[in-house]
């Protein structure tokens, strides 16, 4: 039986219907139509379905969605503002950080989240930090270098 | 001047939809009155159908109906030898051949469906080494072949391939030594990080349209699509372009042709999304290769001759697979550094596991066999 949801997303106060056994990514993709969370695995594996729930990366594949009641969702939709790009967004875009770009929302939103809480990673921290987002097409240096750049540092590979 | 522009970065062109969230891909895309497929896939490596009922399925509620070998609307046979089954109707010959697809208003319903599908196989012992079932008194891979060992071309062997430059024995008679190696190249999966999906649909102008993640557009459409549709180019209306990686793992016909058949049946949108636990265990691999390299070197370390011997476990199915069979023997030959080069061939040879795609070619491995012995180890004996 569906359940009453209401939650912000993106900072807009949302409420729809889910299922107990509907995961957040279910209600996101097919019940709001924000696509930008993928489904690569479904199982929490890959990565790609990130999104920050009151600032925490999460897995949505595997997020029970009636747990987000009240909670704050952001998905790479919300991430820019006022038609402005997001830091993280732009140096993606201008060092070649994406590929294929299935992985990219996931690895946007994992790395938004470490410069919350710390702005000026070292690149072992970053390494660390998006270790859980797969990347098939192997745009790895690329996308450490970008977030590198947001967090302060010169975004070149250090030898 | 021409020159301002070399050595400047482009901006990708996909990029900002790419990192915005704004780019579709073929799941995010959905039309008015979608249905969705889930498949039943064969359970056994190798066997016969007895029986297949899809009748309970059908009464399933929201299914729409079933698809299976009855439904196919062309000829039931694709690839580079037009000889793959589109679902198994009399034999299986790998572990998650297509069997009997369900259409549902969502896949819930189409699961159900496939749970409710009877189907009686007889298992048969498969084979699963290429060097096994090359010998006579191996089981045939699949009962409409008369040998395990391919001769599409009729030349007398299973060869498929030949490439000489130059005059081998002699380049090996001049050289100071000859090195002998065997190269082993295990089965990949491609795991692109988009498990492999297609939308099919008719169109206002009547055409059968397909969202596909497709990576050969001309080839799936003139050696899969338009003879098991039955439909000529100008009928089918073949939309690509976003794809969430591929490697190779798309140069073969996974979903196109099954939405198509859902879509010509039933007059709906239809989607078939793989999961990924289907997408790794069904859909198609790079068999593994293996290389006999030959090289007459001089003492001063010159390659002077290499002759090549290739073999490809192409699966149950040769699907796309003849092409990157011959080609990898040739890309094992580097015409700067060794004049004279000889392949007995890319030789493809069938075994009961998931047929290859066009996969990415083994060239690194085969090209650098004695100078980089990390990619040389020897042969598993299992």
């Amino acid at each position: 039986m569906k359940q009453i949801l209401s939650f912000v997303l993106n900072g807009q106060p949302v409420v729809t219907l889910a299922e107990a056994t509907d995961t957040l990514l279910d209600v996101l993709r097919e019940g709001l139509s924000v696509t930008s969370p993928k489904r690569g695995c479904d199982t929490g594996d890959c990565g790609t379905c990130t999104v920050l729930i009151d600032g925490e990366p999460i897995r949505s594949c595997v997020t029970i969605a009636l747990t987000v009641e009240g909670k704050e969702v952001t998905t790479l939709e919300g991430l820019s503002k006022d038609g402005e790009l997001h830091p993280l967004q732009k140096e993606f875009h201008e060092r070649y950080a994406s590929q294929c770009g299935f992985c990219t929302p996931g690895m946007i939103m994992t790395a938004t989240a470490l410069l919350n809480k710390n702005p000026h990673p070292t690149r072992e921290e970053i390494i660390d930090a998006i270790a859980g987002n797969l990347c098939r097409c192997g745009a790895y240096i690329e996308i450490v270098e970008a977030i590198e750049a947001v967090a302060g540092g010169d975004g070149k590979e250090s030898a | 001047m021409m020159t301002s522009i070399v050595g400047q970065s482009v901006p990708k062109t996909d990029g900002l939809g790419q990192v915005t969230g704004s780019a579709l891909y073929i799941d995010d895309i959905k039309y008015p009155g979608m249905h969705y497929i889930k498949m039943l896939h064969s359970p056994v490596h190798r066997g016969l159908i007895r029986n297949l009922d899809v009748s309970a399925a059908e009464n399933v509620p929201g299914v729409l109906g079933t698809i299976t070998a009855k439904d196919v609307p062309g000829q039931d046979g694709y690839g580079f030898f037009m000889d793959q089954q589109v679902f198994a109707s009399e034999f299986v010959c790998y572990r998650g051949e297509r069997i009997a697809g369900v259409v549902a208003v969502d896949e819930d319903a189409a699961l159900e469906g496939v749970s409710k599908i009877k189907v009686d196989i007889e298992e048969q012992e498969p084979v699963f080494d290429m060097f096994e079932a090359m010998k006579p008194e191996s089981p045939l891979v699949r009962p409409n072949l008369e040998t395990n060992l391919w001769d599409k071309f009729g030349d007398g062997t299973q060869t498929i391939y030949r490439l000489r430059a130059g005059d081998v024995e002699a380049g090996f008679a001049e050289a100071d030594e000859i090195v002998e190696t065997e190269i082993y190249e295990a089965t990949h999966d491609h795991a692109q990080l988009e498990p492999h999906i297609s939308i099919a649909f008719l169109d206002d102008a009547g055409r059968l349209a397909i969202h596909t993640d497709s990576q050969a557009f001309y080839l799936h459409l003139v050696l899969c699509l338009c003879p098991v549709l039955g439909l000529p180019t100008s009928k089918i209306r073949y939309i690509g372009g976003r794809i969430g990686g591929g490697f190779g793992g798309r140069n073969d016909v996974h979903t196109d042709h099954i939405t198509g058949i859902a879509a010509l049946k039933f007059k709906v949108p239809v989607k078939w999304r793989l999961t990924r636990r289907e997408d790794l265990a069904t859909t198609m691999k790079r068999g593994p290769y293996i290389f006999n390299v030959k090289d007459g070197v001089k003492k001063d370390g010159r390659i002077v001759a290499r002759y090549v011997k290739c073999w490809h476990d192409c699966g149950a199915w040769a699907g796309m697979d003849p092409m990157p069979s011959a080609r990898s023997p040739s890309l094992a030959w580097d015409p700067t550094a060794c004049p004279i080069y000889g392949t007995m061939a890319g030789a493809s040879l069938p075994t009961n596991r998931p047929p290859p795609p066009c996969a990415v070619l083994p060239r690194p491995m085969a090209a650098r066999p004695l100078n980089w012995p990390w990619t040389v180890r020897p042969r598993p004996s299992a």
